[in-house]
């Protein structure tokens, strides 16, 4: 009889060498004669202890992690495939996955198959509760599903935190013969993974998320504009589309419905711009990513000038359940507005780096510690910055905070996509606003004032107020020229660049006032 | 030399270098591949980059005929994404992640350190061709930085000392 065992395909599991460790793994079970079944499913999201390899025993699946090529011999030795007591006592014996307390505190709605099926496996998709939530949308009247994501408190995932259900409803209520589906998969934001890991640990989550949008908006068509610096990903989200269209899941009449949506993946160009939701339409038109005025809105105006549901991954990911268990149970979880889970990402100086879904409420205190268990370099933590590029660096001070959108507005933050990069006390945080300002200058498209020049004048009057320079003039100077980005830049770019300057600037003065004093 | 600069007359940008017979059959492929595809010219440019390693400055003005474009449009497409390159690159590419994550594990270090060994600063090649040096802002790694991509295979928790056995730079 053969044991199933489960080594990640995931990127970040690949990156630590799960690729080694599978042929290892084979290679020792030949040798040994002994009969295994490997299934490359997605990470369980705990990386720090990536490569985790699982074993289907009596009791459930048993882990075992960071393994190594060396360290596979061994395991064998310890009979890991028969899961007996000698295995779970080898030091590497993580005991049964479900079990692990980071797993097992989490609220996986969005998540709930990542690192469980075979990605690619619709049988496992099927078994896993796969294509209810669009049997469901397909009995119901197209208004009906618009309504239960409205009444669901779904919002978008991105990083802007729109009601999903008003822009499906405005796309839904706008004739026209042809309207697109566009998702938006150009997960930039450094600190952010969420994205990926759903696009390579369960891809059939997101073609469905997007079928259903279809049926409910009126859309035949749907593009997944995905950052080429994703290959893992491409490969997965074209192999599950090509399984979905050979198993009627995709196409004319799909599921025997009458319907059709058909579905394709563009890749970006390396443009973290193309994460703005015109800028991502007009590159997808085969343009230079620029962003576009608005209004007209997407959901009027959007992909060749029709009709555009355009949401991000987990947002999408995020409606399967949505109509399978209904708006009610979804809306359960979470406070205040902001309805639901959202997958928390722990990066950067973190010592148990991963994905934790939880619902909205947890606060930063809680992940970072209970969860990521402190700085991986083992110094305090001294700053974490919320929500990518564009979003503030928050204080020791603050760490107490909900997750929530609102609750973190009052404290000048964005929750975004949900990314947390950590710092330790070895941080440079004027180097940390300066950064924010190059960038911005690297990746501005170039259409407003205050974004293109603005950032690349914001380097230079850091570097002078660092060095010393005339400082109170240009901290004045500083502050201004982050008003005028914040009011008069077009797009979030220019507009949230400010949040990690100032934010660096009112949290921690003293950063910028070191080389000054070495100075004198 | 500095000084001695004679002012130049202004001139409209030299042509570009002809693509040779060999590009220009693959470029050609490519586009009659894709050419009918809605807003094909990314697909294009992609396809045109997986086949050659870049994008001929001389692929431009073909490129624009087969899509009834202007040769402006082509080439500020081009030149408007960071994944497009111009110039023929090294053997392999080699990404950095710049980004904040990547920063809190010390990036900046390392790539001071990739600098250094490679001898090339970002979007240089190697005195040997083997390796392309690129910036990159983010490969989704974040939680097992500082990370790298060589070709499309991703690297994670990279040091001076692994990032040496990675390229084989004698000691």
């Amino acid at each position: 009889m053969s044991v199933r065992v489960y080594v990640p395909q995931d990127a970040t599991a690949l990156s630590l060498g799960a690729d080694a460790v599978a042929k290892a793994i084979v290679g020792e079970a030949q040798r040994r004669g002994v009969e295994v079944r490997l299934v490359r499913n997605g990470s369980r999201g705990l990386f720090w202890l990536e490569p985790l390899v699982e074993v289907e025993t009596a009791a459930g699946r048993v882990a075992y992690g960071p393994v190594r090529v060396p360290d596979v011999a061994g395991l064998f030795d310890a009979g890991f495939l028969e899961g007996g007591r000698p295995a779970l006592g080898h030091p590497l014996s993580l005991g049964v996955t479900d079990e692990i307390p980071y797993l097992k505190k989490q609220e996986r709605l969005t998540f709930a198959r990542v690192g469980i099926t075979d990605p690619l496996s619709l049988d496992d998709y099927l078994v896993h509760d796969g294509y209810r939530g669009l049997k469901h949308a397909l009995a119901m009247a197209p208004a009906d599903i618009v309504q239960a994501v409205t009444d669901s408190g779904l919002r978008g995932r991105g990083g802007a935190a729109f009601p999903a259900g008003i822009k499906w409803k405005t796309v839904h209520g706008t004739e026209s013969a042809q309207k697109y589906i566009v998702c938006n998969a150009d997960e930039g934001d450094s600190g952010t993974f969420s994205d990926r890991m759903v696009m390579e640990g369960d891809p059939f989550v997101l073609i469905e998320g997007m079928t259903i949008a279809g049926m409910a908006v009126g859309a035949s068509r749907g593009y997944i504009y995905l950052r080429c610096e994703y290959p893992h990903a491409h490969r997965t989200l074209n192999a599950a589309i090509a399984t979905a269209y050979a198993r009627n899941c995709l196409g004319a009449d799909l599921l025997g419905s009458g319907r059709s949506f058909d579905l394709e993946v563009r890749l970006g160009a390396g443009a973290y711009i193309c994460g703005e939701e015109t800028s991502l339409l007009e590159s997808l038109e085969g343009k230079r990513g620029q962003i576009r005025f608005k209004p007209p809105l997407p959901a009027i105006k959007g992909l060749f000038g029709q009709p555009t549901v355009i949401n991000n991954v987990i947002t999408f990911a995020s409606v399967p359940v949505i109509l399978d268990r209904g708006a009610p149970y979804y809306k359960e979880y979470g406070m205040g507005r902001s309805r639901g889970t959202l997958p928390f990402q722990l990066t950067g100086n973190i010592k148990r780096g991963g994905l934790v879904e939880k619902a909205f409420g947890v606060t930063l205190r809680e992940l970072l510690y209970d969860y990521g268990g402190g700085s991986y370099s083992g110094r305090p933590i001294r700053a974490v910055q919320v929500g990518g590029p564009l979003g503030a660096y928050i204080p020791a001070s603050r760490f107490d905070v909900p997750m929530d959108y609102e609750e973190f507005a009052k404290i000048g933050g964005m929750v975004g996509h949900g990314g947390i990069v950590v710092f330790d006390d070895s941080v440079d945080m004027a180097a940390q606003a300066r950064y924010a300002m190059e960038f911005c200058a690297v990746e501005s498209c170039g259409k407003c004032t205050p974004c293109r020049i603005g950032s690349t004048r914001g380097v230079e009057v850091i570097d002078r107020l660092v060095a010393g320079q005339q400082p109170v003039k240009q901290e004045a100077l500083l502050r201004d020229l982050c008003e005028t980005m914040t009011h008069g830049s077009l797009c979030a770019l220019g507009g949230l660049t400010p949040g990690p300057v100032l934010s660096a600037l009112n949290h921690f003065p003293e950063d910028f006032k070191r080389h000054a004093k070495a100075a004198a | 030399m500095k000084g001695q600069l004679q002012e130049q007359p202004i001139r409209p940008m030299p042509a570009a270098r002809p693509l040779a017979a060999a590009e220009r059959v693959k470029v050609l492929e490519v586009t009659a591949r894709l050419r009918t595809l809605p807003g094909a010219l990314l697909p294009i440019l992609h396809g045109v980059q997986d086949a050659l390693g870049y994008v001929p400055p001389g692929a431009v003005t073909l490129i624009a005929a087969e899509l009834n474009l202007t040769r402006a449009e082509v080439h500020g497409v081009v030149t408007f994404y960071h994944y497009f390159r111009t110039a023929k690159p090294g053997k392999q590419v080699l990404q950095l992640c710049r980004a904040e994550a990547c920063q809190a594990l010390g990036a900046v270090a390392l790539e001071q350190h990739v600098k250094r060994r490679l001898g090339v600063d970002f979007h240089g090649t190697t005195a040997d061709g083997r390796y392309t040096l690129e910036p990159v802002y983010c490969l989704g790694n974040c939680a097992c930085g500082p990370s790298l991509m060589l070709d499309r295979e991703l690297h994670g928790r990279v040091s001076a000392d692994s990032f040496d056995a990675l390229v084989g730079v004698a000691s």
